[in-house]
């Protein structure tokens, strides 16, 4: 009995939903007036909906098919999983692809698949669909497809070619995890196929001896996906990691998934909520990391068990670990300091250099900012303010941290 | 001191506006002599009759193109205050060449708020316009309409995004402030309203059926998802009416 292309679709997004990108950015912008064919992408990309997890929708984020050879613990598609499996042709992805696109539902494709038959010839496929879409259809649309490890190099150029982003998902933020849940893959291999998308990253910069270009190569970049909370890594973990993820892989992104309880799940793992606070927590450390100047190592540094604080946001939670450095005279400090002020982001900060180079900054042009005076009183000075002695209150976090809870039995 | 009276309707746009602004700041008439309405407005009695708007254009105003971007955007805006706010915020930039830089200036701050409701309004458009097909029997390219209700008039800022994307496709976007269309080649704006039109989509049952298995019910986050997709929207959303009950069976899983 054949399943329908609908009862499909339902399987292979399913399946999908556990990768947490779905950015469409960071390409370099097209449009289609001047050549036939269809499709544009805009530099930051466009969010087309939400679903009630809160989570956006720019990409038609699809398996191939979930059948996969592999039996890792954390993920749904592994072969000892009771899952139903399917899998679509490469002509329906790419029909499915354009017709959604026509109608303005998505930004284009997010392609992943489950390994079938063997690395080589499941990246293959893969790249088939973004060879079609692109040649045969004149698709300019965003594509984003998943690299597999142990792909030939031959084939992730290709794939280079026609998509704007790859990302191999290194899932476990320690190799000790990775072991112990993904006996087939490992991190060697993950980070040489990382290695060498950076280094074909970096030669798309360079002219040839010859001085010609050489060929186009995935210019979104690259991304990665940790899982959170099924394996007993720390936040200090996690977050060293990424550095040296950021650092030598120049990635793009790198995406932290709390770790969602599955269907079928394996006996290895907990069953649980996922924890998402954790999760929120380690995405605002990463927006310290790659917007605020901060080192990941001063975020968790003196944090006593490795844990960011649950109860404040990570930026808070250093200012109030590091108050010699407060207050700060908002009419003087410098752009990196002002950035580490809890209560300002980088537009406020942008809006305030830009006045205070014609006027004195006070209390109130804060208030006409809609910074949130709460917040900042205690880590600043303005002419018509002073925090006296509120910087040494012991019990300053207080005036932050939420009521407690009652603890539910549910 | 006499008061100027300029009445425009709320949907003018900013050269229309500039019509009337640029004598006056000519005259050296400061904006607390000038009242601006919008002429749905009812007159009042004591009404003064228009200024002639001046097509002449020698003037001999330098204005900055930063500003008088910043003006065209602001004029987008639904709201009938924003004639006399540009107008004031001309009149003190003249003096002030840094007011615009000062984001901690009332008028600024204000002016900045309205300009940046309609980038976002402007955002929002590209992202939730929902094309459906209706392509006529022999066609040999395919038409789709979409019906999409702005709350300020962005048609023209929105436009180049939607030509530069469908370019193979024939399509109308229809809205109560006016409509885009594009017939392969050229992109026309109009500022008539248009009737609300609805009609049947195959492809759309499809796009369900991937917004209900895409989300994962084990992380429910309401409050984000409306704060990113405002509920004012929801009505011409296909998707969105999936909503309860995807939350009503998300709350029977236990975990």
């Amino acid at each position: 009995m054949k399943r329908t292309f609908s009862e499909r679709l339902a399987l292979l997004s399913d399946a999908a939903k556990y990768d947490a990108s779905c950015a469409s950015s960071g390409s370099d912008r097209r449009g289609s007036t001047k050549e036939a064919g269809l499709g544009s992408t805009e530099r930051s990309g466009i969010c087309h909906s939400w679903t009630p997890d809160g989570r956006c929708v720019s990409l038609l984020k699809i398996l191939m098919t979930n059948f996969c050879i592999y039996d890792c613990a954390y993920c749904i598609n592994r072969v000892s999983s009771g899952v139903e499996r399917a899998r679509f042709s490469v002509e329906e992805i790419v029909w499915l692809t354009m017709e959604f696109y026509r109608r303005n539902y998505i930004e284009g494709l997010f392609l992943s698949s489950g390994i079938i038959r063997s690395s080589d010839y499941t990246m293959e496929e893969l790249v088939r669909v973004a060879k079609v879409l692109r040649l045969d259809r004149g698709f300019r649309g965003y594509i984003h497809l998943k690299a597999i490890p142990d792909a030939s190099p031959d084939l992730l150029a290709e794939a280079g070619l026609y998509a704007d982003r790859l990302s191999i998902n290194v899932e476990m933020p320690t190799e000790t995890g990775l072991t112990q849940y993904a006996p087939e893959k490992n991190a060697v291999g993950i980070r040489s196929a990382m290695g060498h998308i950076r280094k074909k990253m970096e030669a798309t910069k360079e002219n040839t001896l010859a001085g010609r270009r050489p060929p186009r190569f995935a210019p979104g970049g690259q991304s990665t996906q940790m899982i959170v909370g099924a394996d007993a890594a720390t936040d200090q973990d996690i977050l060293s990691s990424s550095s040296a993820l950021y650092s030598d892989y120049r990635l793009k992104r790198v995406y932290y998934s709390a770790f969602s309880p599955i269907p079928h799940a394996s006996q290895a793992l907990p069953i649980q909520k996922p924890p998402l606070l954790r999760e929120h927590r380690l995405y605002q450390a990463d927006w310290l990391f790659r917007f605020y100047g901060f080192q990941f190592q001063e975020i968790t540094e003196s944090r006593p068990d490795g844990m960011l604080d649950l109860e404040v946001d990570p930026k808070l939670s250093w200012a109030l670990d590091n108050r010699a450095t407060f207050p700060v005279d908002i009419n003087q400090a410098p752009h990196e300091l002002l950035l580490r002020v809890p209560g300002l982001g980088p537009r406020s900060v942008k809006i305030l250099l830009a006045t205070r180079r014609h006027k004195t900054i006070r209390l109130d042009d804060l208030e006409r900012l809609r910074v949130s005076l709460r917040k900042i009183r205690p880590f600043i000075t303005t002419p018509d303010w002073r925090p006296v002695k509120l910087i040494d209150r012991l019990n300053l976090k207080s005036l932050f941290a939420p009521p407690p809870q009652q603890l539910s039995l549910l | 001191m006499k008061e100027h009276l300029v009445s425009l309707p709320e949907a003018a746009p900013f050269a229309l506006w500039r019509l009337y602004a640029r004598p006056l700041l000519e005259a050296g008439i400061s904006p607390d002599h000038v009242v601006w309405r919008s002429s749905s407005e009812q007159d009042d009695l004591f009404s003064q009759p228009d200024p002639k708007p001046v097509t002449s254009t020698s003037f001999s105003q330098k204005i900055s193109k930063d500003c008088l971007h910043f003006l065209e955007t602001l004029l987008c805006h639904a709201n009938p205050e924003k004639f006399s706010l540009a107008y004031r915020i001309l009149w003190r930039s003249r003096r002030d060449p840094a007011l615009l830089k000062t984001g901690t200036d009332s008028d600024v701050v204000m002016a900045s708020r309205m300009t940046h409701q309609i980038s976002r309004e402007v955002h929002k458009m590209k992202a939730f316009v929902r094309f459906r097909e209706k392509t006529p029997v022999g066609s040999n390219s395919r038409h789709f309409a979409a019906w999409f209700e702005p709350e300020h008039h962005i048609l023209e800022k929105a436009a180049p995004f939607f030509a530069r994307r469908f370019t193979d496709m024939n399509w109308m976007i229809l809205t109560p402030k006016g409509s885009i269309g594009w017939d392969g080649e050229t992109c026309v704006v109009t500022r008539e309203t248009c009737a609300r039109t609805i009609f049947e989509d195959e492809a759309e049952a499809l796009w369900k059926t991937y917004y209900r298995s895409i989300f994962n019910p084990a992380r429910v986050k309401v409050k984000a998802m409306r704060s990113e997709m405002s509920p004012k929207y929801w009505k011409n959303l296909p998707e969105t009416e999936l909503i309860p009950e995807m939350l009503a069976q998300a709350a029977r899983q236990r975990w």
